[in-house]
């Protein structure tokens, strides 16, 4: 059998099991508006911001509320392989004559597509912030979103593949998954910080994504395009395939 | 003989346990094969090492003719499992259950129509096929997950502990059902369990295992006769005693002690029970209870083992 047909099966099971859960939707596009509508408006009518801000506060923050839904949404679906593994639904698809790789590619693409489908609500209620979308910006951030959501969702692969139960949630949630949005300019301007804390910002992929994102969507951005998209895409490759092989790797440790 | 499996000196360690300790396995093609052991016996370990998911400490297996470290994509493609924990997604039909798994399987996209109609007919789903799985009562996930095991054309198909947790009329309708398929399709059925009325019904042959070992394996019918032995089950008010006048007796074969039972192998029992009641009043032992039994599974098992299989359970 082709690798891609089983890929394309476990894509497919993924998105389908998303798409499913209308609750979990609904969900994770209203903790967004939350962020938007009165983090965003409360804060910005209460500071007055330098120069690192030119509009609205709630615009600025839009593309990092993007950031942060397709974070929470990647690294958890990544990490709920380890919920998979105790319900043996994960054995089921070992036992196929699928290749290890393939599962994870699969399961990634998977996760991704569930990211993308709330970034795009979120892309089209723009308007609630007042930030005028056109075709364009739509496009290209749709396209950057592909990269940030897969990377993450092997972030999240990678953790499952290390972990054996739900009992480390709280500990992903502390150290990884809220450092990585709180340290990635989706809330403030990432120029202009202490050098410490602009060093670790730095290290975080995530502040290309919503760099990325906010150059795109309010021409903000503080880096160059290219050089976060670089850094966008060579980090999606990089978690995916890390955690294709040492998934492959530690196989025998995941039953 | 024909055996589409075997295993040589086949051993699962974890760390100082051993799981599965050097069995060697021989399960003849279109046969029902049982696998029969107390929980923690080391029967999952055994199925997961030959179903290519568990790689062995040491020793070999070869499942339909390919070895499962170095072909273990072919053997993929010639089994279908069923594991023991519930694999079925809720929120998906069981129809979408058995076409994701034909593409897993490579099924080709011509034939995955037919073949789903196939395995539907089989398990006799009916309307709930197209229903979410979270609405299926317990025997129909079972026979969903069978049927999905089915869904490639297997040569071989591992059940582990397939009518666990199942009410009895659910699991006598999925015993018909394995029978039926072992009759009609090319296929090979390797189940493990450890209730001993379904290894006797469903069984050509069994292997008993505990703590990692093969005890024995045979037909349920040559073990049992094996035994060549009715048995006579004794309730007695002093115990110790009567085992002590008992063991005299030239007639039994065997005795075994079970809770308060004291279970005597004996040949022609119909004749014997008189005996052995005038024999305990003889000795001024009071008789609570005696009852006769030609042997059963579980007696083979407790005379292999020296207890019951299921302990407390």
């Amino acid at each position: 059998m082709s690798e891609w047909e089983g890929i394309y099966t476990i894509w497919f099971r993924e998105a389908k099991r998303y798409v499913r859960y209308r609750s979990r939707i609904l969900s994770s596009v209203v903790t967004p508006l939350l962020w938007l509508l009165i983090f965003g408006t409360g804060l910005g009518s209460a500071i007055r911001f330098g120069t690192g801000i030119t509009g609205s506060y709630k615009a600025f923050i839009f593309p990092g509320i993007i950031g942060q839904t397709i974070l929470f949404t990647s690294i958890f679906s990544g990490v709920s392989v380890i919920m998979d593994r105790q319900y043996g639904f994960l054995k089921e698809i070992m036992v196929a004559p699928v290749s290890r790789p393939s599962i994870v590619f699969g399961k990634a693409l998977g996760i991704g597509t569930a990211s993308i489908i709330q970034g795009v609500i979120l892309l089209l209620l723009s308007f609630v912030v007042g930030v005028q979308m056109t075709p364009v910006i739509f496009v290209v951030s749709f396209l950057l979103m592909i990269p940030i959501s897969v990377g993450l969702a092997g972030v999240g692969l990678l953790i499952a593949t290390f972990t054996d139960s739900m009992e480390g949630f709280n500990l992903i949630m502390s150290f990884i998954v809220l450092p990585m949005f709180l340290l990635s300019g989706a809330l403030f301007p990432v120029t202009g910080l202490p050098s410490f804390l602009q060093a670790v910002v730095y290290l975080d992929p995530l502040t290309y994504g919503v760099d990325a994102l906010r150059q795109v969507i309010i021409g903000q951005g503080a880096l160059p395009l290219y050089l976060s998209t670089i850094v966008v895409v060579g980090f999606a490759l990089f978690t995916v395939i890390l955690a294709a092989i040492l998934f492959s790797k530690r196989e025998q440790n995941l039953m | 003989m024909d055996y589409i499996i075997e295993t040589h000196d086949i051993s699962k360690k974890y760390g100082d346990f051993t799981a599965v300790d050097s069995i060697n396995l021989k399960v003849p093609r279109n046969s029902v094969y049982g696998i029969l052991g107390p929980n923690g016996a080391g029967k999952t370990t055994l199925i997961s090492m030959l179903c290519t998911i568990l790689h062995p400490t040491s020793g070999s297996a070869t499942v339909n003719g390919y070895d499962v470290m170095k072909d273990s994509k072919e053997v993929r493609k010639s089994i279908g499992v069923v594991f023991q924990s519930r694999a079925l997604d809720d929120i998906l039909t069981g129809r979408e259950h058995l076409e994701m798994h034909a593409a897993l399987y490579g099924v080709p996209s011509d034939l995955r129509k037919q073949r789903i109609e196939e395995v539907l007919d089989l398990i006799a789903l009916g309307e709930k096929a197209d229903e979410f799985t979270k609405t299926y009562s317990g025997g129909m996930k079972r026979r969903l997950e069978i049927g999905r095991g089915l869904i490639h054309h297997p040569k071989v198909l591992f059940l582990d502990e397939p009518t666990l947790g199942l009410d009895p009329q659910t699991r006598e309708s999925i015993w018909e059902y394995i029978q039926k398929l072992n009759q009609q399709e090319d296929i090979t059925v390797l189940m493990s369990t450890h209730y001993m009325d379904e290894a006797d019904k469903l069984c050509d042959e069994i292997a008993i295992i505990n703590k990692g070992h093969i005890i024995k394996s045979d037909s349920p019918k040559n073990l049992k006769h094996e035994l060549k032995a009715d048995i006579i089950t004794m309730k007695v008010d002093d115990q110790e005693k009567f085992l002590n006048e008992v063991k005299k007796l030239d007639f039994i074969k065997n005795i075994m002690v079970v809770d308060s039972n004291i279970k005597m192998m004996v040949e022609g029992g119909e004749n014997l029970v008189a005996t052995l009641v005038n024999f305990a009043n003889k000795n001024e032992i009071m008789v609570k209870s005696i009852e006769l039994d030609h042997p059963n599974l579980e007696d083979v098992f407790i005379n292999y083992t020296g207890k019951r299989i299921v302990e407390g359970a």
